[in-house]
This record gives structure tokens, C-alpha cells and sequence, in this order.
């Protein structure tokens, strides 16, 4: 399935399927890339990342910032900033009427969550993409959060974190959407002037209009396995030049080999490895034992 | 040059054709429709007036995309002067989607950026239709930068279809030459005039176009996607390009009353490929006027006023601050 095809919403398809709603939810669960059949609570314990081949599985915003952050002191940043409709935008449906129900889906308001938040002691900010909201597409509640979540960490001196899983800008939005590319890339100059650190973890995917923000923009920048990352769209890359895709392209893998991420770090030891980038960038002693 | 008349032109260009056929007659001296050609002239004129009063967002789009339309190395030879046109990225390669050098803007120096799109088939090909590599973004930026350094203001034009989607450009890091250019505009401590002069077309057109003051002539888009491309993700079908075109809100006046942009400059009767000279003096003087507005502030205050003016990006509502 192309990024594109994921970018739209999925509970439209659903909703139109009942008969996959009276399925069970939840016993056995399959792995997209190898197809072993997995029961989905050895999935959970294992991060979403499928214990035969290793493939991340996408993971929603809170079940990442769950994962990443010790359980104490964790206060959520920017919840306030919902949705609105500037344009009066429809397509086949309205936008607001894709609001709700992508809200009423997720449980989100939209498609960033942000927290401020430990990693093993060290005080952090971090903001996460939901894709299950309109593909965690960036409009302005995505821009005005994540820009209230650099503002948090630039007022109370922390590192910032963001977590990318998005298909890029949201259409529906129009040059509203645009405009908080510029926008969340001009927030982190501020915390580079405060020389606090900027660390990003692409997830896959990670595309278009946020991709070509502040995605590469981190001190470190770090990548899930396999996550396809990248402006164009594979889809619209192969329309384009009429040949087929190299293997890989545009690949976690791929990226590094090209020299444009710093690292892949298995989402399972993840915390460890962010903990300790940053506690080298912050100059901390090294941790005992 | 001879005029291309877009779909929609389809009645002026009936009635400029005949006029065409009685110039060629009026040669003959024992005829006079000089009179019969001047009332045929207005009656054009008057039926592009018309026409331009009321054109869809499509239509616009159309007229956007005008092959005829000035391009950036046309007005940086109608508004400037002293071009010298410099190249390259230093790193890989000279992307021609992207012009750049110093001028003179009023006998002051200054630096100009733009999107270029070709002429001929040739050039088009050269200049790969507007749309630029990754190699192009970093030569803006090297530009940009050494503005900076020499105190220069900078004057960008903004006419992409979008960055290129090909695999070299991805391997260099497209999204990274935006995102840096993004990044380092924002602190640039010079002014920054952006004018988008055909399509602003995404990420591709913001890369050069993080202003100080933002303008837009009268026939130009600026928008996330293209018509095509939103149309056939969210209709499925590029035919719904007109839809989406009026939709996601790309024109100029439309742009300007939702605060996304400082000003709309007007193009000649017919659009800005009528008349280039005409639209170059009408630039010129609103480049004058938006320059002054920043020129007086200090390094210091040009940043934080942009910084500012890109934090107030954005509809949303807040439930916290009603509480």
C-alpha cells in the first residue's frame, strides 16, 4: 500500500465493512512482513516490533509516549488547542465531519500528542504524531502544539523529542497547513539559541510537508527500522520518472546509507539509546553500573 | 510576441484573430476600417475585463501557469539592475530550476532568488519545468547567507509546480535542503521580500518564501498541493482539479482575506503576460513599499517580528484560554 493510500482515513473503509466489526477483536494478530501468525499480547510486550522478523508495526501516539516515558510526573502539553475549519473545506465528506470521526476513532483531538515527561531521571519534552488521525497529518492544532511543546522546553531549559509518523501536511487545511512547516522549524531555532537539544525518531512514515520541516533538523536524528522516510511520495516518484524504484529507496536503511540520518535504533531500546544521547549532548556523568 | 490564449479565452481569441484579418486588409489603401478595428479592440478589451472580473480559482491556476508569464530572470532584468547571475551549490551541481545573484534594486544593492521556468522545449527541460532539486535549495541558501553577510536585503520570487519528485533528489535530501532553508530564514538577519509570481506550489514554493512581507500578483497560487494532487487523493480523480482548486483556496484575494498573505499586486487587464514591462513597474513600486515597511528595523526586531508573524500561523481554538 502506498504512503498515499495509507494518508487516507482507514475507518472509512471500516465503517463500510460491518462484517469485519463482528470479528473478535484483539486474539491473534499477523505480521505484515513475514506473516506469522502472533498473539497479539506477546505483540504488546514486545513494543509492537513482531518477535519472529523484527518488523515495527505502527504503535499509536500514547502507547509510544508509554513506552518512552517513566511513569511519574508526566503532564500533557497544548491539550487545550483543538480543531477548527478555516476554509469550510469538503471533499466527499466534510471536514469536520473527518474530525469527528477520526476523533471519535482515536480518542484524540488531533494527530499530536504532546508531553513533557522523564526518560530514566532525565527531564524531556516530547511530542509523538498520531497516523491513525487523517494520517497524522499536519495542520495548525499539530503546529501550535508542537510549537507550545518547544516553548515548554525552552522555558523549563529540557531537550525536545519528536516522534514523526505522518503522510505530511493536511490538505484540508490548505496554506494553513503549509505554513506550520515554516512555523514548527522557526520554534526549534529558539531552542538552538538556548542550546537545548533537538532529537528526532522518524517512524514510518514519515513524509511530505513535515519530513521537510524540522524532521532533519534534530542534533540527532534517528530512525525506526524499515520506516519509509522522504519529501515525494514512492508513488508519485515512480508516476514521475517512469522507472522502478531501487530496493529500499527511501528506507530507514537507505537513508543511512545515504548519510542522511544519524542512526536506526530498534524502538525497543529506544529509551536507553535516547537517555543516553542525551546524556552525552547535556554533559551529565555517565551512569553507574 | 503573439498572445496564447488559454481554454477559457476562447472568445477573445476569436475576436483578436479577426482583428488580425483586418489589419492585414487595412494595408490596402483604398479601404479604411481603422474605425471598425478600434471598436473591435475595445470590444476585446472590454471582454477580457470581463472575463478576468470573474475567473474561477481554476481559471486562475490556468492563467498561473501561463507559458507566456514573466519569470524571476524577467523581472530581475525589468526591476533591477546589474544582475549578475551566480551558480552552484558548492557541493554537487548548478540546479537551473533556481536563479540567483546580486543586483541592484534602486542603485542599492541586493539579492534575488527565484524559481525559473523555461520558454521553449529546450529550456523547459533544462530548467526542469520550475521544479528543483535539492542542489537548488542550497544555492538559495547560499545566497541567502551571504546576503547576510554583506547586509544585503533579499528579494525572492516564488513560481514552482513543486520540488522535484525524483529518486536523486531524494537521495540527496530533498526534505533536508527544505527543512534547512526553512530553518535558516527564519533567523536571517536581512530583510526578506517574497513574491509569489505564478504557482507556489507546497514545500517546494516555501523554501524561498519565508518573508518579512509576503506579497502575491493578482493571477497567482499559492497552496499545500496541487489542484491534481489533491483532487486525486481526496476525490480520486485529477478531473476534480477545479473543485479542489476552489476548495483548498489558492488565489491571491482569497489568501489575502484569511491573513495568510500582506498583499496582492494587480496584473494588467488580460494578466501579467499581456504586458510584462507594466506588470514589472506595478511590482517594483510594491517591492519599494514592502521593503520600507522592514527596513528600518534593526537585525534584532526583523527576526522576532517574523518569528512572531510565523507563530501566528494558524486557525485553531484554544478551550483553555476561553476557560
Amino acid at each position: 500500500m502506498s504512503w498515499l493510500k495509507k494518508l487516507l482515513p482507514p475507518r472509512i473503509k471500516k465503517a463500510e465493512s460491518p462484517v469485519r466489526k463482528s470479528i473478535p477483536e484483539g486474539l491473534w494478530s499477523k505480521c505484515p512482513a513475514c506473516d506469522a501468525v502472533l498473539y497479539r499480547s506477546d505483540l504488546e510486550c514486545n513494543q509492537a516490533v513482531c518477535p519472529k522478523c523484527g518488523h515495527h508495526q505502527r504503535l499509536r501516539a500514547r502507547a509510544r509516549l508509554d513506552l518512552l516515558l517513566d511513569p511519574e510526573g508526566r503532564v500533557e502539553i497544548g491539550a487545550a488547542v483543538v480543531p477548527m475549519d478555516p476554509l469550510r473545506f469538503k471533499d466527499s465528506r466534510k471536514y469536520p465531519e473527518r474530525l469527528t470521526a477520526a476523533q471519535n476513532e482515536t480518542g484524540e483531538q488531533d494527530a499530536l500528542v504532546v508531553m513533557k515527561g522523564a526518560i530514566h531521571g532525565q527531564q524531556v519534552v516530547v511530542a509523538c504524531f498520531e497516523f491513525e488521525f487523517l494520517g497524522g497529518s499536519m495542520g495548525s492544532v499539530v503546529g501550535e502544539r508542537f510549537v507550545r511543546g518547544a516553548r515548554a522546553a525552552e522555558e523549563q531549559r529540557l531537550p525536545f523529542i519528536c516522534i514523526t509518523a505522518t503522510g505530511g501536511a493536511r490538505m484540508q487545511e490548505g496554506l494553513f497547513s503549509l505554513m506550520q512547516m515554516a512555523k514548527t522549524t522557526a520554534a526549534i531555532t529558539r531552542l538552538a539559541r538556548r542550546k537545548l537539544p533537538f532529537i528526532t525518531v522518524l517512524a514510518d512514515p514519515t513524509m511530505g510537508g513535515v519530513s521537510a520541516s524540522f524532521c532533519f533538523m534534530g542534533d540527532v536524528v534517528i530512525a525506526e527500522p524499515g520506516a519509509l522516510i522522504g519529501f515525494a511520495g514512492p508513488r508519485v516518484i515512480e508516476q514521475t520518472v517512469r522507472e522502478t524504484l531501487p530496493e529500499g529507496f527511501q528506507r530507514a536503511e537507505f537513508l543511512l546509507e545515504k548519510g542522511a540520518i544519524d542512526m536506526i535504533v530498534d524502538r525497543r531500546q529506544l529509551r536507553d539509546k535516547l537517555a543516553a544521547v542525551l546524556g552525552l549532548l547535556t554533559r551529565q556523568p555517565a551512569l553507574e553500573g | 510576441m503573439k498572445t496564447t490564449f488559454l481554454d477559457f479565452e476562447q472568445p477573445i481569441s476569436e475576436l483578436e484573430a479577426k482583428i488580425e484579418q483586418l489589419r492585414f486588409v487595412q494595408d490596402d489603401p483604398a479601404v479604411d476600417i481603422s474605425g471598425e478595428i478600434e471598436r473591435l479592440e475595445s470590444k476585446s478589451l472590454s471582454l477580457t475585463k470581463d472575463l478576468y472580473a470573474k475567473l474561477t480559482p481554476w481559471q486562475i491556476a490556468q492563467v498561473a501557469r501561463h507559458p507566456q508569464r514573466p519569470y524571476t530572470l524577467d523581472y530581475a532584468r525589468l526591476i533591477f539592475t546589474d544582475f549578475e547571475e551566480l551558480h552552484g551549490d558548492r557541493a554537487f551541481a548548478d540546479d537551473k530550476a533556481i536563479v540567483g545573484g546580486l543586483a541592484r534594486f534602486n542603485g542599492s544593492s541586493c539579492v534575488v532568488i527565484g524559481h525559473q521556468k523555461g520558454r521553449d522545449t529546450r529550456e523547459k527541460i533544462q530548467r526542469n519545468f520550475g521544479m528543483p532539486r535539492p542542489e537548488g535549495y542550497r544555492k538559495a541558501l547560499r545566497l541567502m547567507q551571504m546576503a547576510e553577510k554583506f547586509n544585503l536585503p533579499v528579494f525572492t520570487f516564488v513560481d514552482t509546480p513543486g520540488a522535484y519528485p525524483g529518486i536523486g533528489a531524494e537521495e540527496r535530501g530533498q526534505s533536508e535542503a527544505i527543512g534547512r532553508n526553512l530553518y535558516v530564514m527564519a533567523e536571517l538577519k536581512v530583510p526578506i521580500i517574497s513574491t509569489v509570481i505564478g504557482e507556489g506550489g507546497s514545500g517546494g514554493a516555501l523554501a524561498i518564501a519565508v518573508g518579512d512581507q509576503v506579497l502575491m500578483l493578482q493571477y497567482a497560487t499559492y497552496s499545500v498541493i496541487s489542484p491534481e494532487g489533491c483532487a486525486s487523493i481526496l476525490w480520486k480523480s485529477a478531473e476534480k482539479a477545479a473543485i479542489a482548486a476552489e476548495s483548498m483556496g489558492i488565489t491571491a484575494s482569497r489568501l489575502e482575506s484569511l491573513g495568510l498573505i500582506d498583499r496582492v499586486v494587480a496584473e494588467p487587464v488580460g494578466g501579467a503576460h499581456r504586458d510584462h514591462t507594466a506588470m514589472a513597474e506595478t511590482l517594483k513600486r510594491a517591492l519599494q513599499d514592502a521593503l520600507r515597511q522592514v527596513s528600518d528595523l534593526s537585525p534584532a526586531e526583523l527576526v522576532e517580528r517574523r518569528f512572531e508573524r510565523l507563530m501566528n500561523h494558524g486557525r485553531f481554538k484554544d478551550q483553555g484560554a476561553a476557560a
